[in-house]
């Protein structure tokens, strides 16, 4: 402790605390506050950043998720429309086919009724040519003699065949 | 490769030493001393401040290489002269009138003769004036000073135009950053940290390279003077008592607070709290000796492990304590920054206690 303080120097001391206080008062000034601060606002700028990219990272999925619902959307509608549109399309389908049948049973029906026209038309000639072959065969019958059962029989066949059904 | 190189220059060094060679002539100085002793005086001028800077002495020659450095002496006045005057300690020098004389480092006033009286215990007697010389000691302060100022100026001019660190400041920010996130920030608090951070930065990269200073060839290490770590552990002294806040006062003066009812107190408080304001000077003090002795311990064991080269003399023991020294110079590399770091580290834990904020459980 003696010597310690036998080697204490006042003049050491003095220039120690002085320089030190200038040196202090230097590197503070224009050393460490600009450091700090230049750091401080740099670690700020960083956070920031990160900050920004989670904020963009974020609006990117809300983008992307409005985006499918966007989609989704655009999918539903797609559908319903094609829904309705096949809807429509059966119906007219339907319609269609039930004008169709119509038109067809009318078609039907009239020529039905053309059939029975006609139908009663050839009856009515059939009935006149009949008639008017009766006549014939009558005429022929009463022509040739009459002997035998045969002859008359084959006459009367013959006369059919001859008799043309057209 | 490079370990090669380093390893043949450390032998080559070592056989072709030019100090082994003046060593051997000098086994018995002119002064009648043995090696031994002559050693022993060396490290302890080694680690003695000086009034002028002095490199080395020509043994043969007896000639001095170095520079002066100006004396300042305020004795009823102020005296400036430079240390040339001295020549080397040896003689008396003139000033307004005055006569100085230089006895163990220490200038005192003397007749035009030199006479020095002194006292029983071998001190002398003589009228010492007050010494504001720009000693060797002071000389470096200021070098190291300067060679702060500007490299951390450089490093801070590096953050005008650019955030990001270049040159100077890629060196200095790293160290910068673990000051303020390892020693100001958890010892000190977020919330007051920022306004211990320069003194906390200054005295760390001072200490610190200062050290690193003393480890060249020149070996000044100015932390091996009491005077110097002194003014750094008063300077902590006083930032923590000048920012004591309400509560750092109250747990020194009632180190208890509420967890004891008051007559309790009584029977103990008349022992705690003279020791809590011991404390406040034990704290500091403890600072200022913890780095003088482990600088001048570093030093005066490598020192002496150097002088066992010339006491040993042979191809075994030399190369051997050179080896030594050479461990011990880079156990001291790694002390010089450690000290810095215990230094910085105990200011700003005795700063946290001083900006302590109330309301905390203790």
């Amino acid at each position: 402790m003696e010597k310690l303080i036998s080697e204490f120097s006042v003049g050491l001391f003095v220039w120690q605390t002085v320089l030190f206080l200038a040196l202090l008062f230097l590197l503070r000034r224009y050393a460490w506050k600009p450091m700090l601060i230049a750091v401080n606002r740099r670690e700020k700028s960083i956070e920031e950043a990160l900050e920004q990219a989670d904020i963009a990272r974020r609006e990117m999925k809300k983008l992307k998720q409005s985006n499918d619902e966007l989609l989704q959307q655009a999918r539903d509608e797609r559908d319903s429309l094609m829904k309705e549109a096949r809807e429509t399309k059966n119906e007219i389908i339907a319609e269609a086919k039930r004008k169709a049948q119509e038109e067809a049973t009318k078609i039907l029906a009239s020529a039905r009724d053309e059939i029975k026209h006609e139908k009663v038309k050839a009856i009515e000639e059939l009935k006149n040519q009949v008639a008017d072959f009766s006549f014939e065969i009558a005429e022929r019958i009463l022509s040739e003699k009459l002997t035998d059962a045969d002859k008359q029989k084959n006459s009367v066949v013959t006369a059919l065949n001859e008799i043309n059904f057209n | 490769m490079r370990s090669r190189i380093i390893y043949s220059l450390v032998l080559f060094a070592l056989i072709f030493n030019p100090f082994v060679g003046t060593a051997q002539h000098s086994e018995l100085a002119e002064d009648g001393l043995t090696l031994q002793e002559e050693i022993k005086l060396d490290i302890r001028h080694h680690l003695q401040d000086g009034h002028d800077y002095h490199l080395f002495t020509d043994e043969s020659t007896g000639s001095h290489y170095g520079f002066p450095l100006p004396v300042i002496l305020v004795d009823e006045g102020v005296h400036f002269f430079m240390s040339s005057a001295f020549h080397h300690d040896e003689e008396v020098a003139e000033s307004n009138g005055k006569f100085y004389a230089v006895y163990h480092n220490k200038i005192y006033r003397t007749d035009a003769e030199g006479t020095l009286s002194f006292d029983a215990d071998h001190h002398p007697t003589n009228v010492k004036p007050l010494d504001l010389s720009i000693t060797k000691n002071v000389f470096h302060i200021m070098v190291i000073g300067l060679l702060m100022i500007v490299l951390f100026g450089r490093a801070a001019n590096n953050y005008k135009n650019d955030l990001v660190p270049r040159g100077a400041a890629k060196f200095v920010e790293p160290i910068v950053l673990f000051v303020r996130d390892e020693i100001a920030r958890p010892n000190i608090g977020e919330k007051s940290y920022r306004k211990y951070m320069g003194f906390l930065l200054t005295v760390f990269f001072f200490i610190w390279i200062v050290n690193l200073f003393g480890l060249t060839p020149l070996g000044v290490n100015i932390n091996n003077s009491v005077a110097v770590t002194f003014a750094l552990a008063l300077i902590t002294f006083l930032i923590t008592n000048l920012s004591g806040t309400k509560t750092y006062w109250l747990h020194i003066l009632d180190p208890l607070g509420k967890s004891m009812p008051w007559y309790g107190k009584l029977g103990i408080y008349p022992l705690l709290v003279p020791i809590e304001i011991l404390g406040i000077f034990i704290k500091p003090f403890a600072l200022m000796i913890r780095l003088y002795a482990n600088i001048t311990a570093g030093h005066i064991v490598m020192m002496s492990l150097l002088g066992l080269i010339f006491i040993f003399k042979s191809w075994i023991g030399s190369p051997l304590s050179f080896g030594l020294a050479f461990f011990i110079g880079i156990l001291e590399l790694l002390v010089a920054a450690l000290q810095a770091y215990i230094f910085t580290m105990l200011s700003a834990l005795y700063f946290g206690s001083a900006a302590a904020e109330p309301h905390h459980d203790h």
